[in-house]
């Protein structure tokens, strides 16, 4: 496949290896941070930690917006659902996000409610439009990659004077996400999680830009390299790296040229701050509240607030006892860290969000790599 | 005094009609439906005899029997249709146990209101699909549910044919050193349904592989009799084919990535929609696991056929007691190919 093959390519692929091995110091170790789900997909997808030295470790982030719902939030969408005539339009990766009292939203489908998922937010305004009698709710999730899209149906819905259209928004920001990390006690103080660098969101940094991450290069002192999804631009990311912390630099780097500009796409930036402002805090999975790291839709387009429209009370409800997804999203823990990984919480009864979306660590490891450290016969050897 | 004969009735309007109540309620409306269609398009003599059952002959010897039912939506697609896609898909049930298939029947659930030119126009496709297979549909059924309560028309299909003497095909077949082999590119029939999909349609050439494919197994059986599991991978995909394989047969796999066949339009959707052509259907597709010995025969047996063309060796059966399939990926590393989770895309076939 055009465009698609060339940054999938195994022999560059390999020769990207053999750059990585040479350079990395072997007496040091590097603990590298993925902060994008993206990513975290394409490492176990593409098998590439097999093509790492031992020293270079990949720590999963927080960067998955299915992941870092609460459990409050989902209760609150499966509420909504519940309204007699209402239909609540969803991205597919909510449907299994374990929620309060054993129910998920395909939980609450099945029982009823008129749920409905869609692959765009313009999905959505058109199932408004062609039930005129019913409210319809977009249920809105992601980072700075889904905002703009958030943004566009309003705006549509306000020009086309759908009355019965509004949005429960959930949208998060990224550098707020990143700057918990880094003043957690695990990472500032107590140095149980090494953090020596960061790979940069690729699709949230098309609209951002690299600029906002310039701040973490010079206040933590720790390397950004902003890379793209597939497996070449995590590969030569970390070797781009490697070669910062080897100079004892701490730049932001852009690996992701082909799509990514130090100032992000304006227009995009313009339409999210018309119907955005910041919220001044919100609970993430994982981190817990984090300040002015989430959005709400602004005052003057109030009638397309579910939150507002519905008088939605959030509720924070704590994740299972047994569940280290809260660690696992700081990066402090490994999936395989969990008691109850791949034994009670696999991806048919998750009981944690990060073995629910492909995106999450606990699910990416399940699907791709729990085979690692499991002995295999000879003929499957590579 | 009129001038219409005392016989006349009048035909069922295929043109502007719809199936209503009475369609289903056992009277004059419903035995004049089978008439002018189920028994003028499928047109035998079990169905002709108009009993409740068909009386066959049946040779000596063991006899398979699958069942499966259709609820695709939508009822047309590029390649084929709900009619073609149900005869196809029982033939090939009973085929994938080497068995040559003789007979079906067929049941339809019709909506209250579902277009009776549709319905003809799917009649007349799965008279065309059992014909060109050879297959007769000797009985069958139909049942008509208020509006609302189905989708136009959902079919079930059943078939039973007969083993040859000295073929055993089975799913818990598979040995440690036995090659994987696939008999064309996968995951056509699922793109081109989800090229329909009203919240997605795109456009592709990519038309459904829907077809019957007991001709395949008929002359992969007769040039290699030792075959020791066939499956066509059709919800779920390839990926969860080999999973069901794996842990019937209790043994892992190992799976080339670059070998396996992808057209470049189904690479492409997938890659877009976020799929894995590994777990999308197929509806005329088979995978055959073979001792190595005789892989190499087989794989030429089935080029020889129209439709194994593109067959291609994909991998090898491993001892893995926890029956894990993996890739080898083109870009260097392994992976689990694990069972598929939750629904990829609901009625599919």
């Amino acid at each position: 496949m055009k465009y698609i093959d060339e940054f999938r390519d195994g022999a560059l692929a390999r020769r990207l290896a053999a750059a990585i091995a040479r350079e990395a110091d072997p007496t040091r170790n590097y603990s590298l941070m993925e902060f994008c789900g993206g990513h975290t997909h394409a490492i176990s997808r593409y098998g590439i930690k097999d093509l790492l030295p031992a020293n270079v470790h990949m720590i999963h982030g927080p960067g998955c917006p299915v992941c870092v719902l609460p459990v409050g939030r989902i209760d609150n969408a499966i509420e909504l659902a519940g309204r007699p005539g209402l239909i609540l339009a969803t991205y597919a990766d909510t449907m299994r996000v374990p929620a309060s009292n054993g129910l998920s939203l395909l939980k609450a489908k099945a029982r009823g409610a008129d749920i409905r998922m869609v692959y765009s937010s313009a999905d959505a305004v058109r199932i408004a439009r062609d039930n005129p009698h019913r409210e319809v709710v977009f249920f809105a999730i992601g980072f700075e990659t889904t905002t703009p899209a958030t943004a566009v149906a309003i705006k549509e819905a306000a020009t086309l004077g759908l009355g019965n259209f509004s949005v429960f928004c959930n949208h998060v920001l990224t550098p707020a996400a990143i700057a918990n990390i880094l003043e957690s006690p695990e990472v500032r103080e107590l140095g149980t999680v090494p953090l020596d660098g960061f790979i940069g969101p690729a699709h949230v940094s098309t609209v951002i830009g690299s600029q906002p991450y310039e701040y973490f290069s010079e206040e933590y002192r720790r390397p950004v390299v902003i890379a793209g999804f597939e497996p070449l631009d995590v590969m030569q990311a970390i070797l781009m790296l490697i070669r910062q912390l080897n100079d004892g630099r701490a730049e932001v780097e852009n690996e992701f040229t082909r799509a990514v500009t130090r100032e992000g796409n304006a227009k995009a930036k313009a339409l999210v701050a018309d119907f955005f402002e910041l919220r001044r805090s919100f609970e993430w999975r994982g981190l817990g509240e984090v300040p002015y790291s989430a959005l709400r839709i602004k005052e003057k387009y109030r009638s397309f607030d579910a939150e507002a429209r519905y008088g939605l009370e959030y509720r924070s409800v704590p994740d299972n006892k047994a569940c280290e997804c809260g660690a696992i999203l700081r990066g402090v823990k490994k999936p395989t860290d969990c008691k109850v990984f791949g034994t009670v919480c696999t991806p048919e009864n998750p009981i944690g969000s990060c073995m629910v979306s492909s995106e999450g660590a606990c699910a990416a490891h399940y699907t791709y790599g729990r085979f690692k450290g499991v002995p295999v016969t000879a003929a499957a050897a590579p | 005094m009129s001038d219409v004969r005392s016989d006349y009735v009048r035909p069922v309007d295929f043109k502007r009609g719809r199936v209503d109540m009475t369609h289903g309620a056992g009277g004059r409306a419903m035995a004049q439906l089978i008439a002018e269609l189920f028994v003028h398009e499928f047109d035998n003599d079990w169905l002709r005899a108009q009993n409740d059952s068909a009386c066959m002959e049946v040779p000596a010897g063991r006899m398979v029997m699958a069942t499966d039912s259709h609820v695709v939506s939508p009822l047309f697609f590029p390649g084929g249709d709900i009619g073609s896609l149900s005869v196809h898909g029982t033939i090939n049930d009973v085929a994938m146990s080497g068995a040559k298939p003789l007979y079906l029947a067929a049941t339809f659930v019709l909506e209250e209101g579902f277009a009776l030119a549709d319905l003809k126009r799917i009649v007349v496709s799965m008279a065309a699909a059992s014909r060109a297979a050879g297959v007769p549909i000797v009985t069958g059924d139909t049942k008509v549910v208020e509006k609302g309560k189905g989708d136009g028309v959902f079919i079930t299909t059943t078939g039973v044919g007969m083993v040859p003497d000295g073929v055993d095909i089975g799913g818990d077949r598979a040995c440690p050193g036995d090659a994987i082999i696939v008999s064309g590119s996968i995951g056509d029939h699922g793109v081109a349904i989800m090229s329909l999909r009203e919240n997605l349609s795109f456009e592709t050439g990519i038309e459904s592989d829907t077809a019957a494919l007991h001709g395949l197994v008929a002359a992969m059986v007769a040039s290699v009799p030792g075959i020791h599991c066939l499956r066509d991978p059709t919800r779920g995909g390839l990926a969860t084919t080999l999973n069901e394989i794996a842990a019937q047969s209790r043994c892992g796999m190992v799976v080339r990535e670059r070998d396996v066949p992808v057209k470049a339009q189904v690479n492409a959707a997938c890659e877009f929609l976020g799929l894995d052509p590994l777990y999308v259907a197929n509806e005329g597709k088979l995978v055959a696991i073979v001792p190595q010995a005789q892989a190499l025969h087989l794989l030429s047996t089935m080029r020889a056929h129209p439709l194994g063309r593109d067959a291609a060796l994909i991998g090898e059966v491993v001892e893995d007691p926890l029956h894990f399939v993996q890739l080898e990926t083109s870009f260097g590393g392994r992976r689990n190919v694990d069972w598929l989770t939750g629904e990829q895309l609901p009625r599919i076939c």
